[in-house]
């Protein structure tokens, strides 16, 4: 579905993104993770034409540098990392901005923009706060608003770009099994960004470990979520459990004088 | 929030109500609130013309001119015409006026909204890259240096303010690629005192021969008959349309440059037609009113206090408030110290000030 091949981006004579090959198969879930300043977010924003890059990205085998912005908007629908939200502006006036790219003639809003909106509304219970102005919304109900938008673009690829930060973990889970709800409904191709590994791993079929802009590992979780991998990439110290077959990544603190107290000691 | 209405707060207390309902009843009221401040424009619109047709140092009655229309409707046989000279008063001085300031009205409060959308900056206005301090400096350096005569002054401002612009643009561009709408706003500050500066040399240098500059810089509406209306008239009514055609597209603006272009907007490309046109209209309409300030920040401020930040609805009410407020600030600046005039710049900033203070202070203490 998504095929990234040789993609790079120079950001201020930097080379951000370094030849990501990268192939997402139609209806499953890849998540990018890596350390800050990977290039993580880069890629995600290349893939949305955000920034200028070499090499292609092809969605259902189209060139999306051969699209204009009309066109990929249909294609691709994008969570920002921090969704800048007019806060006097309703959630129905919001959701509806997600139909700005199949608006007809004059940009009029047609009868099936409205449904399409309000049907997204409802799929993701925002059907009561519809009237509601975002600003005076909480966190996890505007997340909400944004993948209501995403899904009212009726795109078949989603793309996350840190869906989860400013999140308690339960508005976290709460996104996320929305997210994986939408996208087995849908037969929607997500791809993302994140920072939790724990989370990135229970949520997605497959995990790209990207490090100075390249594609270390990519593979399904339990792949990519190795003790050597993460803490090499990330120069953290980690152990990797399994909860029920599922890597769970826990950051564990350096042995010091003070390792003999029961605190530093992780349970084995 | 700013034009929250009962239907709006009911609807969302009802919250748990079925999917329909609350969304159908929310869709009806911003209708209705659509339609409401409508008609509340038109009426301000079609008072304000009446008034100006009407009002004045001559002293025609309203009455007079009402059965001076009604006379000349075909077929009714009612009314009576007036006297050759209150005719010519209200038709060839008066209506041109009132013409003029429903033009320039409408063209600054729409570009000042526009500008403020695709800037996403609260102050910006019509005037924002350059267009008062070129058109200011074309004027200027026109009578001092090639003595044009006053006819000619608009040509030569629309051309200084068509300049300044470009050359704002150009800079801004050329600093950011056209991705950051800080950078276009720095290079309108950099050419406008520029020219700013430029124009006061030019204006301290030739003292003697510049007084026509004075009256325009002040701005007024005091035209030559039909002629200075006709001539704007196309630029302006385009420039107009085109931006009321992209309310729509305003809207999607406001989440940010990079979410409009991911919900398929071309955002470098609508930034540079809504500047260009919303550019020409004003141009066009300064060359001919001379630099009228105010209007284009506060017409659009004062609609979003009351009806709200929609640009479907900012855009089409700022034309009409935009129109009515000239309109009335004119007939002000002509009846006030009668048979003087004051000049309408004094008068719209005057009369807008203290009304966005008192439409600021009723919002926003009703709101907290």
């Amino acid at each position: 579905m998504i095929d990234i091949a040789g993609a790079a981006v120079d950001l201020g004579g930097v080379r951000v993104v370094d030849g990501v090959d990268l192939h997402v198969p139609v209806g499953t879930w890849t998540m990018l993770i890596g350390p800050n300043g990977a290039g993580k977010s880069t890629l995600l924003r290349a893939v949305a034409g955000l920034v200028e890059h070499t090499g292609t990205a092809r969605v259902d085998g189209i060139d999306l540098a051969t699209l204009g912005a009309r066109a990929r908007a249909r294609l691709l629908a994008l969570v920002p990392q921090d969704p800048l939200l007019p806060p006097e502006m309703t959630v129905n006036e919001y959701t509806l901005l997600g139909r700005t790219a199949h608006l007809g003639f004059l940009g009029r809003t047609g009868a099936r923009d409205t449904d399409v909106a309000r049907e997204a509304t409802a799929r993701l219970g925002l059907t009561g706060l519809a009237d509601r102005a975002l600003g005076s919304m909480s966190g996890g109900e505007r997340q909400r608003a944004v993948l209501a938008r995403a899904l009212a673009q009726q795109a078949p690829v989603l793309l996350l770009d840190e869906p989860t930060t400013s999140l308690d973990v339960g508005r976290q889970q709460e996104v996320l099994d929305l997210v994986a709800t939408l996208q087995t409904e849908r037969g929607l191709t997500v791809l993302g960004a994140m920072h939790d590994l724990t989370l990135a791993g229970q949520y997605a079929d497959r995990l790209a470990l990207i490090d100075g802009g390249s594609v270390i590992a990519y593979g399904p979780p339990e792949q990519v979520l190795v003790e050597p991998l993460i803490a090499h990439h990330y120069r953290a110290r980690v152990r990797v459990e399994h909860i029920d077959g599922a890597p769970v990544v826990l950051p564990a603190r350096a042995a010091s004088p003070k390792a003999a107290s029961p605190k530093a000691a992780l349970p084995r | 929030m700013t034009g929250s209405n009962p239907t709006n707060a009911t609807s969302a207390e009802t919250g748990a109500g079925p999917v329909t309902q609350a969304d159908v009843g929310g869709r009806i009221a911003s209708r209705s609130v659509l339609w409401r401040w409508m008609l509340a424009g038109f009426a301000a619109l079609i008072a304000a013309v009446l008034a100006g047709l009407a009002l004045g140092p001559a002293g025609i009655s309203p009455a007079t001119i009402g059965s001076d229309l009604l006379g000349r409707l075909p077929w009714l046989g009612l009314g009576a015409p007036m006297s050759q000279l209150d005719s010519t008063v209200v038709w060839e001085l008066r209506a041109p006026r009132v013409a003029l300031g429903v033009l320039v009205g409408a063209t600054l409060a729409v570009a000042g909204g526009s500008y403020q959308a695709v800037f996403r900056n609260p102050l910006a206005d019509p005037y924002l890259l350059g267009v008062a301090a070129g058109a200011g400096l074309g004027a200027t350096a026109a009578i001092a240096y090639v003595g044009v005569a006053t006819a000619w002054l608009p040509l030569a401002a629309f051309g200084g303010a068509v300049v300044a612009v470009v050359a704002a643009y150009a800079l801004g561009r050329s600093v950011s690629g056209g991705r950051s709408t800080t950078s276009l706003i720095l290079a309108g500050v950099a050419v406008a005192a520029f020219l700013s500066a430029v124009q006061t040399f030019v204006l301290q240098q030739n003292s003697e021969n510049v007084r026509p500059v004075y009256a325009w810089l002040l701005g007024r509406l005091s035209t030559s008959g039909w002629s200075d209306v006709t001539v704007i008239a196309p630029y302006v009514i385009g420039s107009l349309i085109v931006l009321l055609g992209h309310r729509k597209v305003l809207d999607v603006l406001r989440v940010g440059d990079d979410e409009a272009t991911s919900l398929g907007v071309s955002v470098t490309r609508v930034r540079l037609v809504v500047v260009a046109v919303a550019t020409l209209g004003t141009a066009a309409a300064v060359s001919v009113s001379g630099l009228i300030g105010f209007v284009g920040v506060v017409v659009p401020h004062v609609v979003r206090l009351m009806a709200g930040a929609n640009y479907r609805l900012v855009l089409p009410l700022s034309l009409l408030f935009g129109a009515s407020f000239l309109c009335m600030a004119d007939v002000l600046a002509r009846t006030v110290l009668s048979p003087a005039e004051l000049p309408i710049g004094v008068v719209t900033a005057c009369v807008g000030a203290p009304f966005l203070a008192v439409v600021l202070r009723r919002v926003r203490g009703g709101d907290t």
